[in-house]
């Protein structure tokens, strides 16, 4: 093998699903020892392309050659015999077993000797700088660990391809410092990468090429040292979405929300608990809380909407007293609006149509009359929702299951910003949406802040979190560090928080 | 090779085409069963669906034996809704009839319809409080009603025979396990003059009015929808899960002792071991064959009340087994749920794997 | 009558014959659970293994090719479960009372002739020595064949989730199909594996009843005890130990009422016959007060579809 031949070579890939074309005559090419950038927005077919590479899923017209000769891969097994490691953005671990077990599962007969399989697991862990204790059962494991499971069981085999999926999105910014120092380790001991991101001064950062995806098909390729961020945005979002925007801060005026020393304990065994929250939204400011999954959001956003009950009323005040006991219906006639983590499922039902899902939590503004349902006034109080928020959808009746991440993101935010709101708790608003809906979303944040509403935004995107926020703070295991103006604040800082390096009292103080 | 592909929405075709399918489906294999079995397949059929319903009395059976089953399907349809899977309207029912009975007998010679309405109202609150253990145990312990209904409809038989055979055996009526006859008052009348058709059909036409209403107007009946299709949105929203759960197994409950108390107060007049030949469970396989819709569901209990007479007839006129009823319902409801995949799927043929095409 | 060492032995050895359809059933029903698909056929499959062992021992005179015929009638019939709830991926709740109902039809049905006829079925065997051991030997030692055998299923399947790989990849699949479908495990066969393996386990559970129990075939014979098994399984938080304490607990509870009347006490055999049902109930509520619990072991995808993404 010459250094000129190609570690994979992919020609024109196509892969067409029922109403979306999401690979289209795809190109690319990746050299050993390269650490290739795969760009492009949420629903540019990124996710598509690697799970045709990895064997998950076949393409329906396209070849890939490996190492120069044509092949065509069955299923992950195939994959993995050819020296292909896949690490997934939402990780293939399963919670209940132990790192070791985990490993072993995927291996499948390449695993080898079972009884050996932990010691290799701490050698390579070791190696690469990833601290693993093998027996440890995964459910322990932070999301930063979690990850480094699934790099390791890519790196107990012969691995020739690793392909990553969105890797920075779920880590600190100190950790993502440490996972470029391990790319780069393996990128020179002739491993190839691919490296899947929407994150472009990152790509700048490692990557050595880069092939971007728009629509899904190939929008252009270059070698990120060579480009501004600007132009690889371009190429990403073509020329008529605006890249981004900056927002003015505010400094906000009286406090709407106090979180006042919340205590929870939670009743799930794989969940976080609260300990001793405090914290004010005034109305007029946007506060973010950055964080790593699985630090305790999930269970504020229950307490903070009413679907847990908190244990002393106390702990959560509005301006009209304590609404700690008062369950979500008590809560929104106060004022408060809601936009959940999960678009289906909870901020939508799939299979209802808009309409219906218009009324999910409308029902408070003169929807519902003697116990009776007004179907006129439902159907209007939708559309103007479509109307008002640019929802693409063929009409009212269409089911949310139907609509893309995006318009589905922009009518929950537009349900719940049309009912005037003075504190909307909005939890990852724009997670997986394009740009172009992710700006939008951004735009009707601002403007309902500018209107006076208290907002309180829950995400883990932090570069959100910093264009939006008036101040920001993270959570750390149940925990909240201190808050900060956005503009006094610095990546480092938060990161630090992140991670948990912040002093509780202070905090709560 | 002939695959599955999900659809962008379900089907609203197949919604509705999936239960005739079913039907169908079900008609054809039983024309092969009976053709095996060495009947005239034809001569079997007609048996089973045409002539129980020849005349008037026929007719009037008919609407008989249909009353219990669309009274508990109909409040099935409103528990699955809610995605409450109450399994126990068979015990619910049988709660009904005993409780029913052992007030009807209180009055052995009244001929008050004040009686009636007491001992109807009685049967109704022994199916609420049948089902309300099953909803007590899940709102306050999250107690799983499949299983909790399930033991309710055993015990509630294990009941009904102590009953019988115990404390309200009829102590003139040598050693059957039977209760004595119940009074005028506590018989239901009858809505014709021939055939023993009774207001307790007129009553189920109510609930399926009622019902409907609830479903298709009320914000109660939207709230039920989204507990049932996602529990998490209606958490989200802040539906009340444990009033909800009350409501559709008080109604179901309720219309399922309805059912019972109408049974033993109309066409049998007495309370016996078998009071029921499986309504309960029939009315499963109906709320599902209906859609879980009112009108639906109004159908689907004529289509299963034949089905039980046909199975009568045929086995006193072909001695066929009485098990076949209960057969047929059992492949009506999986014809009917293999028959629902075309809802969310259709049927796609697809080409031999084109890998190559592309490859230069 | 006096509660002597001999009818403490007694009491114990139709404890282990009265539960063991139950831990048979249970432990079926908990390999298909732990691979994430919930059956609620479990019933209807052990009529159908019951009317059909009976009527292949009845006609045979063989009662091996009966147990046998039985467990390929459940595999059957599990199939038939699995085919529309795993391949056509419908509602499982609604799946498994189907086949229940269409089980108590069929088997009904294909034995209406047989009801009542005698047939000698599976008797006792002592182990030479091991037998007379006081108290425990006759539970243990003096039981028929297929009790012997449901020590050995036991057996297997605990072996099976604590050492086996396949066992690990059972598991796996009831925890995150997805997962499992990415990094390649077979989703879809590990799932009717383990449908066909609780199919085949109902079925022996039927034969157990119909050709060892009470030898004959009676209509609904089961009685309930597939349902019963289903709350098992529950209260067993899906380890196989407690499966087996838990299906002895229950069969001590079924034979309650013989211990009653032997006492001397008159209560009716209806009201005792609710026994075993009441006790599930009770059961149950007391499980599920600790909801913690049933989370931390419950497979987590426990009766939800799996959607291939392909």
């Amino acid at each position: 093998m010459t250094a000129t031949t190609a570690r994979l070579e992919l020609q024109g890939i196509r892969k067409q699903y029922p109403g979306t074309l999401a690979n289209d005559d795809i190109h690319l090419s990746i050299l050993p020892g390269e650490i290739h950038a795969l760009l492009g927005e949420n629903g540019a077919g990124k996710s598509t392309l690697m799970k045709i590479i990895y064997g998950v899923v076949k393409p329906d017209t396209g070849a890939m050659i490996w190492e120069g000769n044509p092949i065509q891969i069955r299923d992950p097994a195939q994959a993995r015999s050819l020296g292909i490691g896949m690490v997934f953005q939402h990780f293939s671990l399963f919670e209940t077993l132990t790192v070791s077990e985990n490993i072993a599962l995927a291996l499948g007969d390449q695993a080898g000797d079972i009884k050996t399989l932990p010691e290799r697991i701490s050698t390579i862990s070791k190696r690469y700088g990833m601290a693993l204790e093998p027996h440890r059962p995964v459910h322990s494991l932070s999301i930063g660990e979690r990850q480094r499971v699934e790099i390791v069981r890519c790196l107990v085999q012969d691995i020739k391809l690793l392909i990553l999926d969105e890797p920075t999105s779920v880590l600190t910014p100190q950790e993502v410092k440490t996972l470029f120092v391990t790319l780069r380790q393996l990128a020179s001991e002739g491993c190839s990468i691919l490296f899947i991101s929407h994150k472009l001064y990152e790509v700048k950062e490692l990557c050595h090429k880069a092939t971007i995806l728009r629509g899904g098909r190939v929008s252009g390729e270059c070698t990120p040292a060579d480009e501004s961020t600007l132009s690889m945005a371009k190429m990403m979002v073509g020329d008529e979405t605006p890249v981004s925007n900056t927002y003015e801060k505010k400094q906000g005026g009286e406090v709407f929300l106090t979180l006042h020393q919340l205590n929870q304990i939670s009743h799930d065994p794989f969940g976080t608990s609260l300990k001793n929250i405090s914290l004010q939204v005034r109305s007029g400011e946007i506060v973010g809380i950055a964080g790593v999954a699985g630090n305790g959001q999930e269970e504020l956003l229950a307490a903070l909407s009413g679907e847990t009950l908190t244990p002393t009323a106390d702990s959560i005040r509005f301006p009209t007293g304590a609404v700690g006991s008062l369950n979500p219906t008590e809560r929104r006639q106060l004022g408060m609006a809601f936009v959940p983590e999960d678009r289906l499922g909870r901020g939508a039902v799939p299979d209802m149509t808009l309409t219906e899902n218009g009324l999910l939590t409308g029902f408070l503004h003169g929807l519902v009359k003697g116990g009776m349902v007004l179907s006129g006034k439902t159907k209007h109080f939708a559309e103007q929702i479509i109307q008002d928020y640019k929802v693409k959808t063929p009409n009212a009746q269409a089911h949310a299951a139907s609509l893309s991440g995006g318009n589905l993101q922009k009518f929950i935010i537009g349900r719940e910003i049309l009912q005037n709101p003075q504190l909307l708790v909005a939890s990852h608003p724009t997670w997986g949406v394009d740009i172009g809906a992710a700006t939008a979303i951004h735009q009707a944040l601002i403007q309902l802040r500018d209107q006076g509403a208290a907002i309180l935004v829950i995400s883990e995107d932090t570069d959100e979190l910093f264009q939006i926020s008036d101040r920001i703070g993270a959570i750390f295991d149940g925990q909240l560090s201190p808050f900060k103006p956005t503009a006094q604040a610095t990546i480092d800082e938060v990161g630090q928080w992140m991670a948990g390096v912040f002093n509780t009292e202070e905090a709560a103080a | 090779m002939i695959k599955l592909q999900p659809r962008r929405e379900p089907s609203a075709l197949m919604v509705y085409l999936s239960p005739v399918l079913a039907g169908l489906l079900t008609l054809i294999t039983g024309a092969i069963l009976f053709t095996a079995l060495g009947y005239n397949p034809l001569t079997a059929l007609h048996t089973f669906l045409i002539a129980p319903l020849q005349d008037s009395q026929g007719v009037s059976e008919w609407l008989v034996k249909a009353s219990p089953i669309l009274l508990c399907a109909i409040g099935l349809a409103v528990a699955y809704r809610a995605n409450i899977w109450n399994i126990g309207a068979e015990g619910q029912l049988l709660m009904g009839a005993l409780v029913g009975s052992a007030v009807a007998l209180q009055f052995p010679d009244s001929e008050s319809k004040a009686v009636l309405v007491l001992v109807l109202i009685c049967g109704i609150l022994a199916g609420m409080f049948w089902a309300g253990i099953a909803a007590y145990l899940k709102t306050q312990f999250n107690t799983n009603e499949i299983l909790t209904t399930i033991m309710l409809n055993y015990i509630a038989l294990n009941l009904l025979q102590y009953a019988v055979h115990g404390p309200l055996k009829d102590p003139e009526g040598y050693s059957f396990p039977e209760s004595a006859a119940f009074s005028a008052g506590a018989t239901l009348p009858t809505l014709m003059e021939d055939g023993r058709v009774h207001i307790g059909f007129g009553l189920a036409l109510i609930a399926v009015l009622l019902v409907w209403f609830l479903v298709s107007k009320s914000f109660l009946g939207f709230q039920m929808k989204v507990m049932g299709m996602e529990a998490k949105a209606a958490k989200f929203a802040g539906y009340p899960e444990k009033r909800l759960t009350w409501l559709v197994l008080m109604i179901s409950g309720g219309l399922a002792g309805l059912a019972g108390v109408c049974e033993v107060t109309g066409p049998i007049g007495q309370l016996i071991p078998n009071v029921s030949p499986g309504y309960g469970y029939a009315a499963i396989i109906v709320a599902f064959l209906g859609r879980l819709h009112p009108i639906g569901i109004l159908a689907a209990s004529l289509l299963m009340a034949l089905i039980y007479m046909g199975g009568e007839l045929a086995q006193i006129k072909l001695s066929t087994p009485a098990a076949l009823t209960s057969l047929f319902q059992g492949m009506l409801l999986f014809y009917l749920l293999a028959c629902d995949v075309l809802i969310r799927y259709r049927f796609i043929k697809t080409k031999p794997t084109t890998l190559s095409q592309g490859a230069n | 009558m006096d509660f002597d060492l001999n009818m403490l032995s007694n009491l114990l050895y139709a404890m282990v014959r009265t539960g063991t359809p139950l831990l048979l059933v249970a432990l079926g029903e908990m390999v298909c659970e732990k691979s994430g698909v919930l059956n609620l056929g479990q019933e209807g499959m052990m009529l159908m293994g019951a009317v059909a062992g009976f009527i292949t021992a009845y006609a045979t005179g063989n009662l091996f090719i009966g147990v046998l015929l039985a467990m390929l009638m459940g595999i059957l019939m599990s199939l038939l479960f699995g085919f529309i709830a795993i391949t056509l991926n419908a509602n499982q709740v609604a799946t498994g009372l189907a086949l229940t109902i269409f089980g108590i039809g069929l088997s009904a049905f294909i034995g209406a002739s047989y009801v009542g006829q005698p047939i000698k079925g599976f008797e006792p065997i002592n182990v030479a020595g091991l037998s007379d051991t006081p108290i425990i030997g006759k539970m243990l030692f003096g039981q028929d064949l297929l009790v012997y055998l449901s020590f050995i299923i036991f057996l297997g399947v605990y072996w099976f989730f604590r050492w086996s790989r396949p066992g690990l990849i059972v598991k796996a699949v009831g925890e995150n199909p997805h997962a499992a479908e990415a990094v390649g495990l077979p989703v879809i066969r590990t799932r009717y594996l383990a449908v066909m393996f609780g199919g085949a386990m109902a079925g022996l559970a039927g034969a157990y009843l119909s050709l060892a129990y009470t030898p004959m075939w009676a209509e609904n014979m089961s009685a309930g005890r597939g349902w019963i098994a289903l709350a098992l399984v529950v209260f067993a938080s899906w380890q196989t130990g407690r499966i087996l304490l838990g299906a002895y607990l229950f069969g001590l509870m079924s034979i309650l009422h013989l211990v009653v009347q032997g006492l001397g006490f008159n209560v009716s055999p209806n009201l005792l016959g609710s026994m075993p049902y009441i006790a599930t109930i009770v059961v149950l509520v007391f499980l599920s007060m600790n909801q913690k619990r049933i989370k931390l072991y419950a497979p987590i995808s426990l009766g939800k579809p799996f959607h291939r993404s392909r």
